[in-house]
């Protein structure tokens, strides 16, 4: 398991390769990249400020991670979050999942991040042409991460 | 003592990052902590703390109101979360 939360930029080529070296039971690897869009509630966007809590962020990762492994067997997992200003067109997130079948893999990468997007404390300040404002939490990651509880 | 934090619009419209708080032995939970912020800092907390939605942390575990407090604890407000 690797979490990383960093202001620097990563490489997702370089993160799937760390995975493959891994085991070679793994037989499939999914991976999902969050950027920053250009347009927000259509305004346009300059730039994006994360804000985290240090510490439980990386321990509500690590639980987040651990209840997807008790439902999918899964051979190991990434996750790099940066923090910090970012722009448009940056890459904010990443989760990689190494499982040995795909399905098992598409629907962890899934189910972690919609877990992140609704338990990991993470906040977003959007700049844009009116001026500076929090990002609100969206109903439909709530909805997202709820589905996996029934 | 504990150590409490703010995060983000929390942290802006209150003006303050983290402080450290000797807890009055009354104080038990999480709801009576924000009382007892309330009691030192003013009216405007209350306004801040009890509005809906402010999540609340007790030692990194997302927690309730009724959640309990004690010496040693780290307690964090904040709003929902907005990470990804």
């Amino acid at each position: 398991m690797k979490i990383s939360i960093q202001a620097e930029d990563f490489d997702i080529g370089e993160e799937v390769a760390l995975l493959r070296q891994d085991s070679n039971a793994t037989g499939a690897i999914v991976t999902f990249s969050g950027l920053v869009r250009d347009l927000e509630s259509e305004r346009q966007v300059h730039s994006l400020t994360l804000e985290h809590y240090p510490g439980m962020t990386e321990s509500s990762l690590e639980k987040i991670i651990r209840e997807a492994e008790q439902r999918w067997p899964m051979q190991d997992v990434t996750v790099i979050h940066r923090i910090g200003e970012l722009l448009a067109g940056d890459q904010i997130v990443m989760v990689a999942v190494a499982s040995a079948h795909r399905r098992a893999a598409f629907e962890a990468c899934e189910f972690i991040m919609d877990y992140l997007k609704t338990r990991a404390p993470f906040w977003k300040k959007c700049r844009d042409e009116t001026g500076e404002s929090w990002v609100e939490a969206k109903d439909s990651d709530s909805d997202a991460s709820r589905r996996w509880q029934t | 003592m504990i150590a409490v934090h703010y995060f983000a619009n929390i942290r802006e419209s209150l003006g303050i990052e983290h402080e450290n708080i000797e807890l009055p032995e009354a104080v038990d939970t999480v709801e009576k902590l924000i009382d007892h912020l309330v009691s030192q800092h003013g009216s405007q907390w209350g306004e801040v703390l009890n509005a809906n939605p402010v999540m609340v942390a007790v030692n990194h575990e997302m927690s309730g109101r009724s959640a309990a407090v004690a010496a040693g604890d780290e307690i964090a407000f904040f709003p929902p979360v907005t990470g990804g």
